[in-house]
């Protein structure tokens, strides 16, 4: 049987989990888009649809993207596919009252207009079941500040991949001292020319080297500033 | 041969030029540009030419820069003792003082060089997968709003094909002739300073 003669509708829903993970992996995206409906067809709850199906694929996009099996290119058609089913998605995660892990605020920084990596950090964490703030490219001081106060985010994500461009991470978290929020906020960075060493010049609370890494930092540093929260409420 | 460079195939055409002009007496090694595509690769494949030629050589030069490896091409010189031409990448030694301005003005630059654009088909179309993928060209150069051709020669047909990837790419071209720029002024002091030092060397032991 080839793969236009297969029938979805046919397929049990774990064979047919694996299938649109699959799909995803080869970065099918309107294939993608019609296991999707038909998972929420069958009443799967779309939380389910979400980490079961579409992060479930993306997580082993990532895990062959650093054992170098594949390139960027291929996680691109991906993220593109995902991004066709997070669409379907993301209005009936809202209704259904998905648990939220946290919030953050990401975007690339000032002179910088790379955001093929922080989209995807964007949309692993948002598959991770974070609400994410996506403020785009070329984003000053001000503007990072600004989404901070309004959206009250958990972290701080920003973004550069030129040399030139990171040493703004600073200017970032030098100007959140001064408005007393840095103790509030975590902040992660990422970026091509970033190393830990840089996080820690600057101090970030962590370089993720990837997505996949940045949503498990994500989680790790929120899960520690509940734990620290709950033992000092105040 | 005292010296060797160790250059990447990107800048290897430009470091024979300026061999010649300068008449060095040194041996220009390549390693393939396309390493580019996944800059962790570059300095073990670096360390491993270093590794191979050490006991053939005086002195190693490695023509390079940071090339997106986060400072891990310099970790493994500093380790090895072996100096590298400065800075971040081929586009600002070309473009020298001017680059920081260029990015000011327009931060979505795309740079071409001499090299770039002999190599814009294997570089850019294969090396992103657009030959496979067209579509992915917009994801790619979406936040790209002009491209910077820096000019190593004064070649109409160079020209011609820059203009053609701009073309490609959708986005207005802009001709800046550069000649090897900071390239040429870094190497030239480095080679000076190596021919000092082993002018000086035997004193050095009395």
């Amino acid at each position: 049987m080839t793969d236009e003669e297969l029938d979805i509708t046919q397929l049990e829903t774990p064979e047919l989990i694996e299938q649109i993970q699959d799909d995803l992996y080869d970065g099918l995206h309107d294939e993608v888009i019609e296991g999707v409906n038909e998972l929420l067809r069958r009443d799967m709850t779309p939380y389910d649809v979400l980490t079961q199906a579409l992060v479930g694929g993306m997580d082993v996009v990532g895990v062959d993207f650093r054992d170098g099996i594949l390139f960027v290119p291929e996680v691109l058609m991906a993220a593109k596919a995902m991004k066709g089913g997070m669409a379907i998605l993301r209005p009936l995660l809202a209704e259904t009252g998905a648990p939220q892990v946290g919030k953050m605020v990401i975007g690339t920084v000032k002179g910088d207009i790379h955001d093929i990596g922080k989209n995807l950090v964007a949309m692993m964490m948002e598959g991770a079941g974070f609400e994410v703030i996506n403020l785009g490219i070329n984003n000053d001081s001000d503007k990072f500040l600004a989404a901070i106060r309004e959206h009250q985010p958990e972290i701080l994500g920003m973004s550069a991949l030129l040399t030139t461009t990171m040493p703004y991470m600073k200017v970032v978290i030098d100007t959140l001292k001064e408005q007393e929020l840095r103790d509030k906020i975590i902040v992660m960075v990422g970026g091509a020319p970033l190393n830990e060493a840089f996080a820690e010049e600057i101090e970030a609370d962590a370089y993720c080297r990837d997505a996949a890494v940045a949503v498990e930092t994500a989680k790790k540093l929120i899960s520690m500033k509940k734990d620290v929260t709950s033992k000092h409420p105040n | 041969m005292e010296t060797v460079l160790i250059a990447c195939g990107a800048l290897a055409r430009e470091v024979l030029a300026l061999k010649k002009k300068y008449r060095w007496e040194a041996e220009v090694l390549g390693l393939p540009s396309l390493l580019h595509n996944r800059p962790e690769l570059i300095p073990p494949a670096v360390l491993n030419r270093i590794r191979e030629v050490r006991s053939q050589y005086q002195r190693i030069i490695v023509v390079y820069g940071d090339c997106g490896t986060a400072g891990g091409l310099d970790a493994v010189l500093e380790a090895e003792g072996v100096e590298r031409v400065a800075g971040p990448h081929c586009y600002e030694m070309y473009a020298d003082s001017s680059f920081e301005n260029m990015m000011n003005e327009e931060p979505g630059t795309f740079f071409l060089t001499d090299y770039m654009v002999r190599s814009f088909d294997h570089i850019v179309i294969q090396g992103l997968g657009l030959d496979r993928i067209p579509d992915l060209r917009d994801e790619y150069f979406k936040n790209y709003t002009r491209v910077v051709y820096l000019a190593q020669e004064d070649d109409p047909e160079l020209a011609r094909r820059a203009q053609w990837a701009a073309d490609f790419l959708k986005l207005p071209l802009k001709v800046r002739p550069a000649g090897y720029g900071a390239l040429e002024s870094r190497l030239l002091e480095l080679m000076q300073q190596n021919h000092e030092s082993l002018e000086t060397s035997p004193a050095e032991y009395i």
